[in-house]
């Protein structure tokens, strides 16, 4: 990735002061993707009349929060014009911690679950540090992070499933009453996150200095920005972000499980390309990446529930992917 | 301002273009599985990946069963063998498609255990296949063969066929805390007539049933004692590439293989005497046995309950007396994948 940004042509500058939240939330690179769910959405509803109920979408959300959560780190290293590929592995590790010290290690569940979070923090500083002090490219880093947290995780586990967790572990799994469907509370947090980084990365000035470092690293670090701190703080931030996933893994499929996680990495930069956002960086935004999760969910959702085989499923997604960063790569082409 | 615009609508554009695309191949799936028929009563089938030959027989099987009996067969599977979050994503949907029952190969015996329970909770009969959940009673009932009996033949065969010489043994097993591994490995001990510890097993290595690892695990165990002439496997993949290392240190022939699963590869591959024999075992008779109760439980809703063995038949390349077994011939009539 860091020899895609040196080759890139002279960026634009990093974006006004003046755009609102919303402006950028449905930028253009959003409108193609929400598009597409709007119609899969209805193309589903007509198939079948299970699909267009409020405990479907429910359940919809509450399949793509994991992964979803996990891709609101991923964004923000891709704006940076990074990836990682260690966020799953990352996550592995964390519902290992949380749920090994919670149960194993008798430790208060809040204590253990700001342990593991903690830990997922510990991992995407590691990641930072290697990519802004030892100048490794950050596909690399994550590359070999995803190996160490694999590791680590059948390490530390022993390969068990970890399960009679206190309830306090799963508490995010319960459901509440929202108009007759029940919504995890999983799903609310999830969704706060979302919105917590729409606003960071649209209204503040370290937003900005994410996209710019993303658009531009050496022109931002000319006009004062440190990008390396800049640059940390994004994957420490992301792993942190990583924590609240396995929180939310552990509350969903309530156990600690070494195996889990396998995937999710590829899974989180899908949910973020099909998003809109750039993987050459500096464009995109965390909502864009919430429409890009549900895709994936509401096509996984809405193949069972009218019966076509799991393997359409995976060969849509991949047609998306190449259609959305075709679609990036030609109106990158005529910004020029 | 005006170019904006302009590019704005090319971008519409291009957007519509996309989702027609997207739009278009689930329309062309759709062509094929009769879609959107809310008629017929639905049954699950998950499975714990899409693309292992035995999988793929039992989707069959369940295919060819529910077309038998008006039913409508929804099939899913994990990414990966041990993907829980998938099979559980697979319930849940198949909770919402509203079917009558789901017959499933857990990847996790323990993990899913809390999704099952909310399926039962719905109404829906669950009927694991092939592997028990852990607790067994966690679903309604187990269709499966018996792993423990399936290596207890092969441990059999093994020891008639040394009729009392030492042998030095290799266990290429499937993976550390995988009861199905741990039950056929067992078996073949106590077929074989020894204990864990006993020092005619020279070499023991995880293989998760995959050909290439099998090979290089026995390469490995030859590094470790050239002398090895009795190699257990997992499964017939893992038998094969065993097979592969033992003709490369040249001495096929002097090495006997045994094996479970009875796949035509792996039968091919006892005709051919790379396995001297192998425990057959019937995926399709699982899925086809599981969907009948299926359809009985939605036609008056009895319940199917507890363990039915689906039967696992010893197949030999050359008999060894005192051993009942099959010969190939039988083993090809029944093989799959």
């Amino acid at each position: 990735m860091t020899s895609s940004i040196k080759m890139a042509p002279p960026a634009p500058p990093p974006p006004m002061a003046a755009r609102t939240i919303w402006r950028r939330a449905l930028s253009v690179s959003t409108i193609g993707p929400l598009a597409a769910l709007v119609l899969a959405c209805v193309y589903f509803s007509l198939q079948t009349d299970r699909f267009l109920t409020g405990p479907n979408f429910s359940l919809i959300l509450q399949q793509v929060m994991v992964v979803g959560t996990l891709a609101v780190g991923q964004t923000l290293v891709i704006l940076t014009a990074g990836i990682d590929l260690s966020n799953g592995a990352i996550m592995a590790f964390g519902s290992i911690v949380m749920t090994r010290f919670a149960v194993d290690g008798g430790v208060h569940p809040l204590l253990a679950i700001a342990a593991g979070i903690a830990v997922c923090g510990l991992f995407g500083a590691a990641n930072g540090l290697l990519v802004t002090r030892v100048k490794l490219p950050p596909f690399i880093v994550t590359l070999g992070m995803l190996n160490i947290a694999y590791a680590l995780t059948h390490v530390y586990s022993d390969e068990k499933t970890v399960s009679k967790l206190p309830p306090m572990l799963t508490a995010l799994g319960r459901t509440f009453d929202l108009g007759g469907t029940r919504v995890t509370y999983g799903t609310v947090v999830a969704l706060v996150l979302f919105g917590v980084f729409a606003f960071v990365l649209g209204q503040t000035a370290w937003g900005r200095r994410v996209y710019a470092t993303g658009n531009n690293p050496e022109a931002t670090r000319l006009t004062g920005v440190p990008t390396r701190r800049v640059l940390l703080a994004v994957y420490t931030v992301a792993g942190l972000v990583y924590g609240v996933a396995a929180l939310l893994l552990v509350a969903r499929t309530g156990v600690g499980d070494p195996k889990a996680g396998q995937t999710e990495n590829l899974e989180s930069i899908t949910a973020v390309v099909l998003g809109g956002t750039s993987l050459f960086g500096g464009r995109g935004a965390v909502l864009g990446t919430l429409v890009g999760a549900l895709i994936v969910g509401v096509f996984r959702n809405g193949l069972q529930l009218t019966g076509v085989a799991p393997i359409y499923q995976i060969l849509i997604t991949g047609v998306l992917v190449i259609l959305a960063v075709a679609v990036d790569r030609i109106s990158r082409g005529r910004n020029r | 301002m005006k170019a904006t615009l302009k590019r704005r609508h090319r971008r519409t554009g291009i957007a519509a273009a996309l989702a027609l695309v997207v739009l278009g191949v689930p329309a062309l799936a759709a062509c094929g599985s009769g879609a959107g028929d809310d008629g017929a009563v639905k049954v699950g089938l998950i499975t714990k990946t899409e693309t292992n030959p035995f999988f793929v027989k039992m989707k069959e099987g369940a295919q060819a069963a529910a077309d038998a009996n008006g039913l409508e067969l929804i099939a899913a599977a994990g990414a990966y063998d041990g993907d829980n979050q998938g099979q559980l994503t697979a319930i849940e949907n198949m909770i919402a498609a509203g079917v009558k029952g789901i017959l499933i190969t857990p990847s996790d015996t323990a993990a899913i255990v809390p999704t099952i329970q909310k399926a039962r909770d719905a109404g829906i009969m669950v009927i694991a296949l092939d592997t028990p959940t852990d607790p067994q009673d966690a679903t309604d009932a187990l269709f499966a063969t018996d792993n423990f009996k399936a290596g207890e033949l092969i441990g059999a065969f093994a020891k008639a066929r040394f009729a009392g010489a030492p042998a030095k043994i290799a266990t290429l097993d499937l993976a550390p805390g995988v009861t199905v591994g741990q039950l056929r490995h067992d078996g073949f001990l106590k077929g074989f007539g020894i204990a864990e510890g006993d020092p005619q097993l020279v070499c023991s290595a995880d293989t998760q049933g995959d050909q290439a690892k099998g090979q290089s695990a026995m390469e490995n165990c030859l590094q470790k004692d050239p002398g090895i002439d009795l190699v257990y496997t997992i499964n017939e993949p893992a038998a094969l590439g065993a097979h592969t290392a033992v003709e490369a240190a040249g001495r096929a022939g002097e090495v006997t293989i045994v094996s479970v699963d009875g796949g035509c590869t792996g039968i091919q591959g006892v005709e051919d005497g790379k396995i001297a024999a192998t425990s057959q075992q019937y995926p399709l008779k699982m899925a086809q046995l599981g969907v009948e109760a299926v359809a009985a439980f939605a036609k008056d809703g009895t319940k199917a309950g507890g363990y039915t063995d689906t039967g696992v038949t010893l197949v030999a390349g050359e008999p060894v007396t005192g051993v009942e077994s099959k010969d190939v011939a039988y083993g090809k009539e029944n093989c799959w994948g």
